[in-house]
């Protein structure tokens, strides 16, 4: 058993110093991504305790920080020098892209919110 | 359902006295005629009625009437009848304004009177027609009335003028080309005739008076009849524009018969019978309908007021309905048609049937007495003994002086009919509750006359009976009518039931083994109604006797309903249930504080990510520092924050149309300051790239 939590501690470990390595651009993506999907799961917990009235409101919620970080994710992907299939892709297209669809996303969202 | 039962009681009485007023019994001409035809004949502003014609039938009927004639209307009706009399008019207009001139007695001094002779002069010498012969003759007499001189040229051809015009059946054609003859030409042909006379002084041939004599009796030969001995003048309706109808006809022949009658040195051949059956057809009318057939009656009943063949006198019975317990006398009137007084009479009371025609055995003919202060005839019924009922009574009128009755008719025998009303004693009125096999009985006796209610109760295995006795005053048994009474329950559902008579006795026996079906199975409270009623009952019953309380089994499935009671048909207007709508009930809310706290929980996560954000390292070192890409960079930003508070506005109170409206701006605006700020960024990143 000790070795067990020996050997996962040595693995957050390593984890930790090769992310530490990534450029600040995808740390922020990918912090981005995490605080939208915090925000989802809170809004589900929120309605997991009193239930799903008004449902559109809750949908509008939910797939707002979703939609929005899957866009995050596309970003990353775009944006990542080691990624070779976007090699020729500027990154700032790409976080045009990024606006562009988030600023649809959010008209959308605002819509349904109601 | 009872209820319609009453008021036919109720109108069954009301109709017995109607009858008797009506039909069977004529009055003379009274005042409530004399107050009709002052409604009738209203003048216009002018004084007149209408056309002459008009104004001379409502002005004779106000003389006939007594009716005063002297207002000052009248003086503008002088004035434009003696203006017609000066311009020249036709016979007819000129007959009806000399007549109206007679009767409002205008003054006649601007009356050029030769003028007006030497014109009716020439048109009795000139007439074609009998009404022209009829107008010109008239108008003639009239002139003569006044006092004037006027002498008929030629008495004796205008005579036979108009006889030539007579028919064998003693009708008149109009005149010589007409084919068709008339009774009512016949009565105007008479009423010339007799002013020929009138103006002739003796010229005229006593056997052609003779002849019309002879024509008179043909033409009452054509008299019609009804059953209770009125007599009348029809023809035969051949062409409507031409027939006048029984009352005009008859009108015309009375005055025209009643006017030879007056010139004729001998009396005419009709019967006293006759006159009088004709008097009576124009009292029968009562008060007339219209102005016209007013005329017509008033105008015969003068003529046959003071005729020379004879005068009708008239029975009459002020009242038809005798109370016996009021002790009333039977009296009666005779008088001339117009209510004057008759000569001294004798009037005696021959006979009295009962309604099936069957004499009253126990009456003797009796004649009744003279009350010389309110010239009636009367007699008491009391010692006459005779019941309650209603009764044919048979009169017999003869005049005293023997001479005198050959000028008044007076009729062989009068019939009229009465009702004698008395008080109806209620005996032995009984209500009983039995058992079916009648071992016990609870009897309970019920007064009438007083107030008090009985309360009763049965069950279905019992029987109800109803007894009672009726006597007339007299000491006979007395059976009324209608006897009913009447179960009602609480629920208004009710039943009729007539008892059975036997002998002396009233009886309802009501076995309530075989009622149960018919009462719907309702037990409960029933009110008890007796309703006895009958015409010369004065003391009618209709009220409630008590009430049971009825126990009856149980409704099977099958049983009838009882039937829906009528309900009140104004009802429906009436204010209506008040409705209480349902609304969604509204989702259940989490309370408040949750809400905010989980909002305020939601923005933890933003906090933590600017707070990472710090932790990476983030700075704003790429932002570009020369001035026209800031400017784009923030204009760049500034736009992204604008299209972002655009959405809050969207959310807050715009709607999809504005904002899209507005976002198609910002959006444009958008893409250009960003296509131009990244540009530069990108090409600054390449630069550092190659560099």
């Amino acid at each position: 058993m000790a070795k067990g939590t020996n050997d996962a501690k040595l693995l957050i470990q390593s984890l930790r110093k090769a992310y530490a390595a990534t450029p600040t651009s995808l740390k922020i993506i990918d912090l981005y991504v995490v605080y939208a999907v915090a925000t989802a799961l809170i809004q589900v917990a929120y309605m997991a305790m009193v239930g799903s009235f008004p449902f559109n409101s809750f949908l509008s919620g939910v797939l707002s920080c979703v939609g929005t970080a899957v866009l995050a994710v596309c970003l990353r992907i775009q944006v990542n020098k080691d990624n070779k299939e976007f090699k020729d892709l500027p990154p700032e297209r790409a976080f045009a892209d990024f606006v562009l669809c988030n600023l649809v996303l959010h008209l959308v969202i605002m819509n349904f919110l109601g | 359902m009872a209820k319609p039962l009453v008021l036919h009681l109720l109108l069954l009485l009301i109709c017995g006295s109607a009858l008797l007023s009506s039909g069977s019994v004529i009055h003379p001409i009274s005042d409530a005629h004399r107050s009709a035809a002052t409604e009738f004949f209203v003048p216009a502003a002018d004084g007149s009625f209408g056309s002459l014609e008009e104004t001379y039938e409502a002005l004779r009927t106000f003389q006939i009437l007594g009716l005063d004639r002297s207002s000052a209307k009248f003086e503008g009706t002088c004035k434009t009848v003696s203006e017609k009399l000066s311009s020249p008019t036709t016979t007819k207009d000129l007959y009806h304004a000399l007549k109206i001139t007679a009767i409002l007695g205008c003054r006649t001094e601007s009356i050029e009177f030769d003028g007006i002779t030497s014109r009716l002069q020439t048109a009795v010498k000139d007439a074609s027609s009998l009404l022209e012969l009829y107008y010109s003759l008239g108008g003639l007499l009239t002139v003569k009335e006044q006092g004037k001189d006027v002498i008929l040229s030629d008495a004796d051809g205008t005579f036979q003028a108009i006889k030539a015009l007579s028919q064998s059946d003693g009708r008149w054609r109009y005149d010589k080309d007409s084919t068709g003859s008339s009774a009512f030409a016949a009565g105007i042909a008479l009423e010339a005739l007799a002013s020929v006379v009138s103006l002739a002084g003796s010229d005229i041939d006593q056997s052609k008076i003779a002849v019309v004599r002879k024509d008179i009796t043909k033409l009452f030969d054509r008299i019609k009849h009804y059953d209770d001995g009125t007599l009348y003048f029809d023809e035969k309706n051949v062409d409507p524009d031409q027939y006048k109808g029984p009352l005009a006809t008859s009108a015309s022949i009375t005055s025209g018969v009643t006017a030879f009658a007056a010139v004729s040195s001998e009396k005419l051949n009709i019967g006293g019978e006759k006159i009088l059956g004709l008097a009576k057809f124009f009292l029968s009318i009562g008060i007339p309908g219209t102005a016209k057939d007013f005329f017509y009656q008033i105008n015969s009943l003068a003529s046959l007021e003071n005729n020379r063949i004879s005068i009708p006198l008239v029975l009459s019975l002020p009242a038809t309905v005798l109370s016996l317990t009021a002790k009333d006398q039977l009296k009666v009137e005779v008088t001339t048609v117009f209510g004057s007084h008759a000569p001294s009479l004798a009037v005696s009371l021959l006979k009295v049937l009962t309604p099936d025609s069957k004499e009253v055995t126990s009456f003797e003919k009796k004649e009744l007495e003279y009350d010389p202060e309110n010239r009636i005839h009367f007699l008491d019924l009391s010692p006459l003994k005779i019941d309650v009922g209603k009764y044919s009574l048979i009169f017999k009128v003869s005049v005293n002086d023997p001479e005198g009755a050959d000028l008044y008719a007076t009729g062989d025998q009068i019939i009229v009919t009465a009702f004698l009303t008395g008080f109806i004693k209620v005996d032995k009125a009984e209500i009983a509750v039995s058992d079916s096999d009648a071992a016990s009985e609870s009897v309970q006796k019920l007064d009438l006359s007083k107030e008090s209610l009985i309360s009763l109760s049965a069950n279905h295995l019992q029987k109800l009976r109803l007894s009672l006795q009726l006597t007339t005053p007299l000491g006979h048994s007395f059976k009324p009518h209608q006897m009913v009474v009447k179960f009602r329950h609480e629920s208004k559902v009710e039943h009729l039931f007539v008892p059975e008579t036997s002998s002396r006795q009233y009886k309802l026996v009501l076995n309530f083994l075989g009622l149960v079906e018919k009462f719907y199975y309702l037990s409960g409270r029933y009110e008890i109604e007796l309703a006895v009623g009958d015409a010369v009952m004065e003391n009618s019953i209709l009220r409630s006797i008590g009430s049971i309380e009825l126990d009856l089994p149980e409704a099977p499935e099958k049983a009838a309903k009882p039937p829906a009671q009528p309900v009140d048909p104004l009802s429906r207007f009436g204010p209506k249930e008040e409705i209480s709508h349902i609304f969604r009930a509204p989702e259940k809310r989490p309370p408040q504080g949750l809400s905010l706290g989980f909002m305020g929980l939601t923005i933890l996560p933003l906090l933590a990510f600017l707070i990472g954000l710090l932790r990476i390292g983030v700075n704003f070192k790429g932002f570009p520092t020369s001035a026209a890409p800031a400017t784009f960079a923030i204009l760049f930003h500034g736009g992204i924050g604008a299209v972002l508070l655009l959405y809050v506005l969207f959310w807050l109170k715009l709607d999809l149309f504005t904002t899209l409206k507005a976002l198609g701006f910002l959006g444009v605006f958008l893409l250009f300051v960003g296509h131009r700020t990244l540009s530069y960024l990108a090409s600054t990143s390449a630069k550092q790239k190659t560099a």
